[in-house]
């Protein structure tokens, strides 16, 4: 095959990608996804680093108490290959509630640290193999379970509130 | 008479009310003077950004994204908006985009000079810290004139921005540009070049490229390791694709190397700040979907009037369609990234927010290992670390 146009980078990880059995869209120049199953993420991640992408800017959990869900992402991203530094990718995996464990990446990626463990205390996914899974931003005598699960609901102030009697 | 040496081992405890640390605890396992591993218990300021995010509309989120760092909110309020406006697919106008980096360099000078401020209260240099307070009252007063707040400015509000530049504004800046270009020498020679600081910062709190690609660092702290990236080159928004700057880079990795380019960053941002004045074209400040929204009164006696948009009330509480976005931009600290995930309700489904200085908590404890006691107030200023923007 001979391919005269130029390729955006982005496409390139994404064939890249393919030729390695990886699923991956493109959402825009500079965004990307893929998702994979609990199981895989360590394999995939070090397909990613291999790659280019150095870091994690973000790991981030979102709640679906309707699918009994919670789904974590990975935003990657370079800093060392040029063409890379423009693109984020998301690697996105989903954890069940009746066991919510993932392996930790932060073997593959040390940036991982921070967010896991914030992911940790704020909605109960287990990274199994992070050194130091604590709490990092609650407060010791924090009461309640997990504040980012969409069950914990905080008291809001209505518009107007009313005088007691 | 020979004197015998006891290794003597202990915990410490720094904060959480504490000149080298801010709102944070940092527990030090020492052995003798060397600290052997250092926890970091962070979130004295916690404000719970995120949860309060679930619950409040996209707009009534503006001030709140701002908080978490107070003295850099007009990168905070603009990435956040980046991220609401590519969900909701709204183009900016040509003159909103300067005025935004216009805002966002005024604010990166400001935060940079409270920054080298705090470096200089920590490692005991308390001019540095009284310069800096004094100096970076003049940029916080032309934001103050062009957006009408002092610290949390909320300027920059979906499609475009509140205010519009007046001639007094760019008299003020142009007169803001000479007072500093001559106050950073004076600061050269007093801080720079003093000797005392020289030793406090010279490789001290060392980070290796690949240390710094490693552990996520950003902003100055990874541009001092050798790695040359930011994003106003690396991904341009506002209007940094059209000005022309170069970004300080150094390899040395260390404090100093943290703090000059810092310092040089202050002379880029007012090259920025030239061209801007220079070059800013005309036309409206906010995007022709919004502007059409706004009464005709409101629109004769406000925006075209004074150059002020007063958004009518539905504003506040619009529904993006689903979908998600992430945007990222350069704080004056480093790299701030924003997720926003939609439902399709008025308020979004999750928002997370990636701060610099949340990314700096791993560097700053690695960082620790093996330091001197005495050098940990010197790496968390030269860090640039600002408590309630990690925690958020």
């Amino acid at each position: 095959m001979s391919q005269t146009t130029v390729q955006k980078p982005i496409d390139k990880i994404i064939s890249e990608l393919k030729a390695k059995g990886v699923i991956a869209k493109a959402e825009s120049e500079n965004r990307g996804s893929l998702e994979v199953t609990k199981d895989k993420i360590t394999e995939i991640a070090k397909i990613m680093k291999e790659i280019g992408f150095d870091h994690v800017i973000a790991v981030t959990g979102i709640d679906f108490p309707e699918q009994q869900k919670i789904q974590v992402v990975y935003h990657v991203s370079s800093y060392s290959v040029e063409d890379l530094q423009k693109i984020i990718f998301a690697i996105k995996t989903y954890v069940d509630y009746k066991d919510p464990s993932l392996p930790s990446l932060t073997q593959i990626w040390g940036s991982a640290w921070t967010g896991e463990r914030e992911t940790y205390e704020m909605l109960g996914v287990r990274f199994e193999g992070h050194p130091q899974l604590s709490r990092l931003f609650l407060p010791e005598d924090f009461e309640g379970v997990y504040p980012l699960r969409k069950d914990f609901k905080i008291k809001l102030e209505g518009l107007f509130v009313d005088k007691p009697g | 008479m020979e004197v015998e040496v006891v290794p003597v081992q202990g915990e410490l405890n720094v904060g959480p009310q504490h000149p080298g640390s801010g709102h944070m605890r940092i527990l030090v396992k020492l052995n003798g003077d060397i600290v052997e591993d250092c926890e970091l218990d962070v979130g004295y300021v916690h404000r719970a950004v995120e949860k309060l995010g679930e619950n409040r509309n996209y707009m009534h989120l503006i001030p709140l994204v701002e908080r978490p760092a107070i003295l850099d909110s007009i990168h905070m309020n603009m990435g956040y908006v980046m991220a609401v406006e590519k969900i909701l697919n709204v183009d900016v106008p040509e003159r909103a985009l300067y005025l935004r980096s216009f805002a966002a360099e005024v604010n990166r000078i400001a935060s940079h000079l409270y920054g080298l401020g705090i470096l200089g209260i920590f490692i005991g240099h308390s001019t540095a810290f009284m310069w800096g307070f004094g100096d970076r009252e003049v940029w916080l007063q032309i934001l103050e004139a062009l957006t009408g707040a002092r610290v949390t400015n909320s300027y920059i509000i979906p499609g475009g921005v509140r205010r519009d530049l007046t001639p007094s504004i760019i008299e003020m800046t142009k007169k803001a540009i000479v007072y500093m270009r001559k106050k950073l020498k004076d600061w050269e020679k007093i801080f720079l070049k003093n000797p005392t600081i020289m030793d406090r910062l010279q490789n001290v709190g060392v980070m290796t490229r690949e240390q710094a690609i490693e552990w996520g660092a950003v902003g100055p702290n990874l541009r001092a390791s050798g790695v040359n990236f930011d994003i106003r080159k690396a991904e341009p928004y506002a209007a940094y694709s059209k000005l022309d700057f170069e970004i300080p880079v150094y390899k040395e990795g260390d404090g100093y190397a943290r703090t000059l380019v810092r310092f040089e960053e202050m002379e880029q941002s007012m090259r920025i700040l030239e061209q801007i004045i220079k070059d800013i074209p005309e036309g409206p400040i906010l995007a022709d979907r919004f502007l059409k929204q706004i009464p005709p009164i409101r629109m004769k006696k406000w925006v075209q009037g004074q150059g002020r948009i007063v958004l009518p009330g539905y504003y506040a509480s619009f529904r993006p369609p689903r979908g998600e976005a992430a945007a990222r931009v350069e704080a004056s600290r480093g790299e701030l990234f924003y997720y926003v995930v939609s439902d399709g309700s008025p308020k979004p489904y999750r928002l997370r927010m990636i701060t610099p200085s949340y990314r700096a908590i791993y560097v700053f404890k690695n960082l620790c290992k093996g330091a001197r006691y005495a050098d940990i107030v010197a790496i968390y200023g030269s860090l640039d670390y600002f408590p309630p923007e990690a925690d958020r």
